[in-house]
């Protein structure tokens, strides 16, 4: 009986992939072990091995066919017995049975379901924010996160021999998550720097160059990692300014995922904005779109401060106009508003915002009217923006993936409390991550996590609907 | 590159000037001084906090300083006020940012373990022990990139020596061939804990053995066997060739700090490190017997010397508290 092939994924964001290269050919016989196909994925190519014995019956995807999503069929695989006739060419045969994990995991985990890059989804659709940011004219292209990361610290490197990228793969390997990419290519191995694994030790570095007036880039392989720096972090960069009566700082940036990604349990899913949010010295930002992503990794490695740049490894690999401007920043500490609404403020930031846009539309179609600001910066944090907005909507929700418990909308409530109390028609809510480690059981994971549905339902208690 | 690593016989005979004598003599003795009368001051509650003096170990710091050049950087952790002085940093300002006032190096915002001077390449004044070491080759780090020939100076304890991050560091400064001298200041006591009780290693600086770095112990209570090794040291780092590690075997008078009444070790102990190893009196017998200086000349030095610290004293007390505007300054540049 014949086999469908499907495309596999080879990461636990991944949702569509490159097939750059066939390694067999119909009628060749496959056994077990085989390499069947080279696979690009948003991070790396990929050899792909054969399960099952048989003959390669139909190849259903040509090489060199990009977004193929995870699942489709690619190729039909034979029985002893069977003939090419016998072929199904789409998701029959039993691809059902082949299916069966992937398709578990991907029903389970509703982050990872985003809306792929070809096929841009409502919230992804329109990403232009309500205010006009840009001058009349302005023309636009469309970039993943990943690649205005790496355009932002090329052109910051480009314009500044002061800048160089330090970190674990960043460089031969091309960066663990590919965001810098060809930058090895192009500034040479005196400014883009493999470090051993060693956090603790090369943050300190960093710092130290830092002292001495360079610029570096620190990347974290993830933020989770950083922990093992937080002392770096926290008592030499965010501190030695202050500590030395203003002479001498650290011009730094810390960079890497923050946050859960998809399926890596309790070490590798933790998102830091309040735990660095709350360190004076610090400025910490934490990106949705591409185009904030590059303007605020501009303006971060400008800064002389130390700053956080924390990123996440879902958004990596979405689209979003990024506009053609000569030397486009983003200034830290300006709130951002994605849309704009009478009857309820959502505040959110980063991956958070997903859930946010998505909850406004639905709640769109049942009347209610949701103003969704992205902080963008969380220290500095522009509240002035959030206040405004509640004294208009005079009712707030905010949305973050972190834990609960001194979270940046404990934060927001607080500031509410003291410079908006007479406007706020309901307590706020805070929509949160749940106060547990990451389970790693696909159902568990996805009741942890912050969801869409917890926000429309908390913006219709707020708005008592 | 040579990784040997051995220890550095004692120099037998003095291959120092004159004038080089006099001026390690004056520099440990200011050092001293000044610890002495921040000692005192602490007594009086003109300096709070924590204190860390340095009495004892000024052949160290004193030493190294005479192989540095313009542009050389250095970086300590809290047992700082030594190294701040011997780089030529005001000891009005260092004794100001003592007693926390505006005219403190730091404006009065940092104390006694957190100083800096950019204008000396004075790289702190650290208070998480071990923190500095990697901060250090950072700063080596910088001089590599900018392709000039300066190297850093890393001070850190015995105690520091057993942090991980100082083995992270090790490994990255040679793989990277830093230009950094990681000086070990062992003063035989982390805090109560000696060194016999925090490791069975016999000696700290064949640790770098591992890492390919060399290094050798020194008598960190003889300024020119100091000099002779920061020389070598220097030199190594200079040409291109890497870290390099130098074990100071040293002392401290006093407790870990001015809080500490150190019972871990006898008085007996600390009496005959003062009566026979004393760095400073080495000195001083040197210039007498080799008629380099009268017993008049040393006494004029003395009181030299206790003019700038007692002015500096004054003048700590006199500065006014830092403004209350300050305590919102200098968060962000």
């Amino acid at each position: 009986m014949a086999t469908n092939i499907l495309m596999p994924a080879l990461s636990p964001t991944m949702e569509e992939g490159t097939l750059a290269k066939w390694l067999v050919k119909e009628g060749d016989t496959i056994e077990s072990g085989m390499i069947l196909a080279e696979i690009e994925t948003d991070k790396a190519t990929m050899e792909f091995e054969a399960v099952d014995e048989g003959t390669m019956g139909k190849i259903l995807v040509a090489e060199g066919t990009e977004n193929v999503k995870v699942n489709d069929p690619i190729a039909v695989l034979l029985e002893e017995g069977d003939d090419a006739s016998a072929a199904p060419d789409s998701g029959a045969a039993k691809a059902e049975e082949t299916k069966a994990d992937d398709k578990g995991k991907e029903d389970d985990t509703p982050h990872a379901k985003a809306p792929a890059a070809t096929v841009p989804a409502a919230p992804m659709a329109a990403p232009t924010p309500a205010e006009p940011e840009f001058p009349e004219g302005t023309t636009f292209k469309t970039q993943t996160v990943r690649e205005a990361l790496r355009d932002a610290m090329a052109e910051e490197m480009r314009a500044n021999d002061d800048v160089f990228l330090m970190g674990e793969e960043v460089a031969e390997y091309q960066g663990a998550y590919k965001i810098s990419q060809g930058l090895l290519d192009e500034f040479g191995a005196r400014r883009v720097i493999d470090t051993p694994i060693t956090e603790h030790g090369f943050a300190g570095i960093g710092v130290g160059a830092a002292f001495a007036g360079l610029k570096p880039i620190v990347e974290f392989m993830t933020w989770n990692f950083a922990m093992q720096a937080i002392d770096q972090i926290i008592n030499s960069a965010a501190k030695t300014l202050y500590m030395s009566g203003g002479q001498m700082g650290s011009p730094i940036v810390f960079r890497g995922p923050n946050g859960a990604a998809a399926r890596v349990g309790a070490q590798h899913s933790q998102d830091y904005a309040a735990w660095y949010a709350s360190v004076p010295g610090l400025k910490v930002v934490q990106p949705y779109s591409a185009a904030d992503a590059k303007g605020l990794m501009k303006s971060a490695i400008r800064d002389p401060n130390p700053v956080l740049v924390l990123e996440n490894e879902i958004l990596y690999g979405r689209s979003f106009e990024v506009p053609e401007i000569e030397d486009f920043t983003v200034p830290i500490g300006k709130a951002k508003i994605w849309r704009e609404g009478t009857d309820v403020t959502i505040v959110s930031f980063g991956i958070g915002m997903t859930y946010a846009l998505e909850a406004a539309t639905a709640l769109a179609e049942e009347g209610i009217s949701a103003e969704v600001i992205d902080l963008r910066s969380i220290r500095p944090m522009d509240t002035a923006t959030v206040i405004e907005s509640v004294k208009k909507t005079n009712r707030c929700i905010t949305v973050e993936e972190g834990w609960p418990v001194c979270s940046i909308g404990g934060h927001i409530s607080a500031t509410l409390m003291q410079e908006a109390f007479d406007y706020l028609d309901a307590p706020v809510i805070n929509c949160t991550g749940k106060d547990v480690p990451m389970p790693y059981a696909a159902n568990l994971e996805k009741l942890a996590l912050v969801t869409t549905a917890e926000v429309i339902e908390a913006a219709k208690a707020v708005t008592y609907r | 590159m040579a990784t040997g690593t051995k220890r550095s016989p004692r120099a037998k005979k003095p291959n120092a000037s004159k004038e080089e004598l006099l001026h390690f003599y004056k520099e440990m003795l200011q050092i001293r001084r000044f610890e002495e009368k921040a000692g005192q001051l602490y007594g009086m509650g003109l300096i709070g906090g924590f204190c860390h003096l340095y009495i004892g170990q000024e052949a160290v710091v004193v030493g190294l300083e005479a192989t540095a050049k313009d542009g050389d950087q250095r970086i300590t952790t809290y047992r700082d006020h030594g190294h701040m002085l011997a780089c030529g940093m005001d000891p009005k300002g260092v004794m100001a940012e003592l007693t926390g006032r505006e005219d403190g190096l730091s404006k009065g915002k940092g104390g006694s373990m957190h100083m800096f001077s950019k204008e000396k390449e004075f790289y702190g004044g650290h208070g998480i022990v071990g923190a500095n070491v990697p901060l250090g080759a950072g700063l080596a780090f910088a001089n590599k990139y900018r392709g000039n020939d300066n190297v850093t100076f890393t001070y850190f304890g015995d105690g520091a020596a057993n942090q991980g991050q100082v083995y992270e560091t090790y490994n990255m400064a040679e793989l990277w061939d830093l230009p950094v001298v990681f000086v070990i200041e062992n003063n035989q006591y982390a805090m109560g804990t000696s060194t016999k009780r925090a490791t069975k290693s016999p000696s700290l600086f064949v640790r770098g053995e591992a890492y390919g770095i060399p290094g050798e112990q020194v008598d960190g209570m003889d300024v020119l066997a100091v000099k002779a090794a920061g020389e070598k040291a220097t030199a190594h780092c200079r040409a291109g060739n890497g870290p390099y590690i130098l074990e100071m075997m040293t002392y401290r008078y006093r407790g870990h700090s001015m809080s500490d009444p150190a019972k871990y070790r006898t008085r007996e102990e600390v009496q005959k490190m003062r009566d026979e190893r004393d760095p400073i009196n080495a000195v001083r017998d040197i210039l007498l017997t080799g008629k380099h200086a009268t017993e008049d000349e040393l006494k004029e030095i003395d009181k030299e010397i206790k003019a700038i610290v007692n002015e500096a004293a004054q003048f700590a007390q006199d500065s006014p508290e830092p403004a209350v505007e300050e305590l919102y300054t200098d968060i962000y540049a």
